[in-house]
Parts: structure tokens; sequence; C-alpha cells
């Protein structure tokens, strides 16, 4: 069994939290005592039913609201899969939000509603799963109860969206005709769609393969911490420890460590008790070298024959996620992994109208503001690009004097 | 997974790690909290696989009602002396008996919220820039909402509304003075995934959350063990039930739940199978529908 982490693009009029609460239900994933609290709640459908949207709203504010400010983080499981939905809100005075519950995403679903097809918000998500380099996508074209489930009002939706998807080189997408009120195709094929002959969302989520697409084979290790316990027996011990990036280590791979240019052999791969030939993206480990080489929190080790790139200017997309708005003339933090260095933006080449795609010259850059932007780095970042290596191709921007996280940084290509 | 085994234990586990060096990479003086209960214990595990041979970078820290089950407090020390690391415990009965808490009164004491100043005071006295709790996100709504690293003011208060964006796997944890950072490694964990991974590392555990016979007594609709540390009166019928506890807090919060679950096994069909979640058995959960909220913008874990 592995872990799907999908995030839903929607508003609640387009049924998001709906949908996420359909899912929950329909999979037994609301125990009793939620259940029981949410019946004795005020908030209910038009027919009496349960509103399933609230599962989903955490925050007081978002109960009183109806709406969801900001990621609320779900779990659920099958015997297939284990899944993470990060529910994001949908109104674009969020983006922010809903770049933070895509950026660690593997899956999107954006919900559009049958009654009114693509529509400005459903540019702007897609926008932004093109934006995070999601590669798949689910298109649920929600409510179909409401336009008496037709198969030409769904058709024409999606040969609208396949020109948006084929604009935004989106790489896999699949649509689904559902009603998440009334449970259509969420987790049962519906009845009510005869001609609808693909899987229902759950099954899809089921098997969508997301490992083909996503991953990167530069073998990446950024150091978080050196293990030295000096102890007598131990004198000598010195592991690198860090969770793989990206790509394969493996015992007496030649390594190159990144910003020193240090060259050595591994050693020893260690895991707790466990002594493993090879370490692969996403486990944490620590390695061990041979010879001297001097290396601290911040390094990365990679594999000799891919190199990261090698610069300290770095055209990138920047998502800008703070109320005081971006200023070109002081020096932020760029965070890079485990590696912090001051940086500044020192050119704002162009801002995006995110409902239109539109690009448009630029001097400022307020909260929710997405464009592409020259980073100045003072120390060299181990990076790769963001469509080659996602894990390594992004940072974020702290400002500090509020020590805020102020900016998302997608790199796009090396100056 | 093609060619190697890495299955969702194996992925939370490595997330959780490396949340943990980030921690001892990021802070100068991180604590982990430990309440004896089954997530600090899992975290305690996480913290060996992270940092092994090595020290822990940090002690853990026990703050301690007064009001615990003593087959906790046994294991907590054993446990500190298996794997050599520092305790520091922060005493709820020190607050009280300083004047900075009072004791409630009423049927439905508790010691549970006197707790967050103890917290607070241990933070302040050692100066901790960083507490790591188990707290997850499966556990409850206003929880669903709050980041892995979550940012606290000088009065230990959750902004539910100021948190700090959380992107990709990049935690930021810097700080002014006097703030600090609250830590939750195993954020995306469930509890059928903690009672997996218990189950998989063979990790020992408290006996109470195992079935065995105990005096309890009915209150809210829910058995609670008899002890001293409850108001009872002539109302309150004693009585022995088979029963376990599904989390470890202080005795006057923490319900049992009946059962007859003695092997992990046992109890991880009893979870499959429960239709009770597991801050259900928690009455501290049960005074609002924003009680948790509530109580984490006042400063509590």
């Amino acid at each position: 069994m592995n872990i799907l982490k999908f995030f839903t693009a929607g508003s609640v009029d387009d049924g998001k939290s709906t949908l996420i609460g359909r899912l929950l239900y329909d999979t037994d994933s609301i125990l009793a005592d939620q259940l029981e609290a949410l019946q004795s709640s005020n908030r209910k459908n038009d027919d009496g039913s349960i509103d399933l949207a609230i599962l989903t709203d955490g925050l007081r504010a978002e109960r009183e609201q109806g709406i969801t400010i900001d990621v609320a983080y779900k779990y659920f499981q099958t015997e297939k899969r284990k899944f993470i939905i990060a529910d994001t809100p949908g109104h674009i005075q969020y983006t922010r939000n809903m770049v933070t519950g895509a950026s660690t995403a593997n899956l999107a679903i954006i919900l559009v509603d049958a009654r009114n097809g693509v529509v400005e918000q459903t540019i702007r998500h897609s926008y932004l799963v093109s934006l995070l380099g999601i590669k798949h996508v689910v298109v649920c074209i929600n409510k179909m109860d409401m336009v008496n489930y037709s198969e030409d009002v769904y058709s024409s939706i999606i040969n609208k969206y396949k020109d948006l998807a084929k604009q935004l080189k989106l790489a896999d997408v699949n649509y689904i005709p559902v009603s998440a009120l009334k449970g259509d195709n969420i987790v049962q094929n519906s009845v009510n769609m005869d001609w609808y002959k693909g899987e229902s969302l759950l099954h899809f989520l089921e098997k969508v393969d997301t490992d083909n697409l996503d991953k990167s084979q530069l073998a990446r290790m950024p150091v978080q911490w050196v293990i030295r316990p000096q102890t007598d027996e131990l004198h000598d011990y010195r592991g690198y420890a860090g969770r793989v990036l990206s790509g394969t280590f493996k015992v007496n791979d030649n390594v190159t460590i990144i910003p020193s240019g240090a060259t050595s052999t591994i050693k020893r791969i260690e895991f707790f008790d466990q002594f493993p030939d090879a370490a692969h993206a996403g486990q944490s480990v620590t390695i061990h070298l041979n010879g001297d080489v001097d290396i601290s929190r911040g390094d990365t080790i990679v594999n000799a024959s891919a190199l990261t790139q090698d610069t300290k200017l770095i055209e990138a997309d920047l998502c800008w996620m703070d109320g005081r708005a971006l200023d070109t003339s002081i020096t932020y933090l760029i965070q890079h992994n485990s590696k912090t260095t001051k940086c500044k933006v020192s050119e704002i080449l162009h801002k995006v109208d995110i409902n239109t795609l539109e690009k448009h010259d630029a001097d400022e850059f307020k909260l929710n503001d997405i464009g592409r932007v020259i980073i100045k780095t003072a120390d060299t970042l181990a990076f790769d690009l963001y469509d080659d290596n996602r894990a390594n191709g992004s940072a974020i921007l702290v400002d500090s004097r509020t020590n805020l996280t102020v900016g998302a940084l997608m790199f796009r290509a090396a100056m | 997974m093609s060619e190697y085994n890495f299955d969702y234990l194996d992925e939370l586990e490595a997330e959780a790690i490396h949340i943990l060096r980030e921690v001892a990479g990021q802070f100068e003086k991180p604590a982990l909290l430990f309440s004896g209960g089954k997530d600090s214990i899992t975290l305690v595990r996480l913290a060996e696989k992270a940092f092994r041979p090595g020290k822990f970078p940090f002690p853990l820290v026990h703050i301690d009602t007064g009001h615990n089950f003593q087959e906790t407090i046994d294991y907590r020390d054993q446990m500190v002396e298996r794997i050599g690391e520092r305790l520091i415990v922060g005493s709820v009965q020190d607050s009280i008996n300083d004047g900075k808490v009072v004791e409630q009164t009423g049927k439905n004491a508790s010691r549970n919220s006197l707790q967050t100043i103890t917290l607070l005071d241990t933070i302040a006295k050692y100066e901790f820039d960083a507490c790591i709790g188990g707290a997850r996100r499966d556990e409850e709504k206003a929880r669903a909402k709050e980041r892995i690293f979550s940012v606290r003011d000088e009065f230990g208060q959750w902004d539910p509304k100021r948190q700090r964006p959380e992107l990709w796997n990049i935690y930021n944890g810097r700080i002014h003075k006097g703030e600090n950072v609250r830590i939750f490694p195993i954020s995306n964990w469930t509890e059928l995934d903690v009672w997996n991974y218990i189950r998989r590392e063979k990790i020992e555990l408290p006996s109470i959350y195992f079935s065995h016979k105990r005096d309890v007594i009915t209150r809210n609709g829910q058995l609670m063990a008899a002890s001293p540390f409850l108001n009872m009166d002539n109302e309150d019928i004693v009585f022995n039930k088979q029963v376990r506890f599904r989390t470890v807090g202080d005795m006057s919060c923490t319900a049992a739940v009946e059962s007859e679950a003695v092997l992990i096994d046992d109890i991880i069909s009893e979870i499959s199978a429960s239709k009770i979640s597991e801050r259900g058995a928690r009455l501290d959960d049960k005074v609002s529908e924003a009680a948790m909220e509530d109580r984490k913008k006042g400063g509590y874990f």
C-alpha cells in the first residue's frame, strides 16, 4: 500500500467540500461521534440531509462564514491506498493557500460546475496546477444532477477544457461526470449516467500510477545534520543525515559535494540498525563517505555524473504570499531544502493575470501575485530546474524583519 | 513502487525523521514533549532512527499533572533509562503550590487545562525555542489545519489566521526571541497508522493500552477510572469492568473503553471496526464545537 496526496481546487459553490465530505462518508471514514456532532449541527441541506461540507470546515470563522480559509488536511484509506487530501480554498484572495496545498500534491482534482462550465476560476485553478507542476489532473464535472445528467453538457465542457489543458501543457488529464451531493460516480458508478463508461472517482484515485511521471533520476541529498557521537568507541564516526530528494545513491558511487565541489565515494549507507546497499528517493538515511571531506548542514550530496545548476542568478516563478508587497531593494532570505542564504529579487520580468493567463509588465508584486522574476543569491544553491526535479527546484522566500514566509519560488532557468 | 519496497509506513516514517532533523538543524534549544502516550512513544522511536548512534539533540519534557496512571510513570522512567536521554519534568502541582494556577472544583474538575500554564512556564524556564509534540491532524478539526511547524507568540498562543504558508518539504522555523515553535512530525499519521507502526516496530507500550480489569464509574456517559483524583460522591457507583484506554492523558479526563483487546493485533482490528473516534474518549474536547481551537489559541499543545 502506498500514499496518494491530492488536492482539490474549487469553491464551496462548486461543491468542493461536499465532494470531499462525500468521499469520506462513502468510504466509511466518518466516525460515529463526528457524525453525531455533524447531525446536531444547525447547517443542513435544503432537503434536510446532512451538509457534508461541514466536515472540512475546521475553524470557527470558516463555519460561521461557510467558506474555507485555510488548507485542511484530511485522511482516509481503502484497501488499496492511503489518501491525504489537501482541501484548499478556491477564492482568488486565498490563492496562496491553494499554492501551499498544491505544493505537496501528486494529483489535482479540479471541480467544474456543470451549469457554468469552464469559467474564470477554472482557468485560474488549472494555471496553478500547471505552475506547481502537478502532472495528474482529474476534472470533475460536478452537479450533473442539476443538468439532468446530460451527456451533451458534459461533452461540451470537456471539449472546452481540452483546449485549456493543451495551452497549459497539462500532461495527464482525466474527466469524470459526478454529483457530489447525490453521490454519482464518487465511490459507486452512477446509475443515472449509463453513457459514462469510465471509472468512479475513488476507483480512479486508487489505481492512478503517480510514479512514472513524478520521479526524477537525479541523485540528490541535502545534508540536514551531521551525526557525531564523539564517544570512545565511535570516535571517528561522521554520518551525514538527510532525506534523499530524488534518484538513488549506491555504496561506492562517486559523489560531489555542493557548493564546495569536493568529491568522494560512498563508504556506507546506514538506516538505524540496517546497512542497505542503496538509498532511494524519499528515504531518510545516514551516508558515510570515504576520506576527509568537510561537510555541514546546508551542503548537498549529489551524484558526480549529474551535477546541479551552478549559478547565483536564477530565473524563477514567484507567488507572493505576504500582505506587505515585494521590495526589490531589500535583502530577503531564501530557504532551499536545508540551505538558507541571502538573496535579492533583482528584477520583475512579468506578472501573470491568473484569470486570463495574460502577461503584463509590473513594478509591484502584492499578496497572491504570480509572475517571473530574477533572483540573485549570496551563496550558490544546489538546485535543479523545477520541471526536471520538483523536489529540488523549489524554495521559499523569508522576510528577515518578520520571519514570515513571503514567497514561493519555482526555478525555471539558470542564468 | 517499482524497484524497491517503500510502503506508506516507510514514507510516513521518512517524513517524520526529516522533520526531526530539521528541528535539530534549525533550533538552538528544542525539546520533545513526552506524555507517556503512544504518540510520544512513537516520536521517541523516530528520534532514535533520526539520530542514533548519536545522542538526541533535545531532552524529553514531561508535563506532569500529578494525576497520572502509575503505569505511565513506571513506563516513562524505564524508557528514559533504556534510551539514556535526559528527562525534564514540569509539575502542575508545583504550579498550584506557587499559586500560578488554581485547582478546579466541582464534579468535572480536571487538571488538563492547568497543564497549559505549566507547559508555558517550563518553556520559559528552560528557554526552549521548539517543542516537538505527537499531535496528529486526524485527531480533531482544528488540528487538521495546523502547520507541521506551528509558530506560537510569546504567550504561547496559536493564531490560526496568521499561519505561515508551509510549502513542499521546506519548514520555516525562524522566530523572534520569546516565540517558540510547536512541531508535529506525525501530523500526517492517523491513529491506525500509529498502531500499525507500533506493531511493525515491536514497540512496547504502557499496559493501560491493553485490556485489563479496573474499577470505573460512569461520568457524562463515559467510563472513568475510579481514582482519588476524580471528585466522586455518593451518586457515583463504582463497578469493575474489562477496559482499556485509547489515549493516555490525565486520569481525570481520559475515558476508558470496554475492550477485550489484549494484543496489538486485537487493538488494530478493534480500531478498524470502531465507530467512535479517539478524541471521542476525551471529555476536554466535548465542551464545545471549537474546544480544541480555543485551547490551542491559549497555548495548549
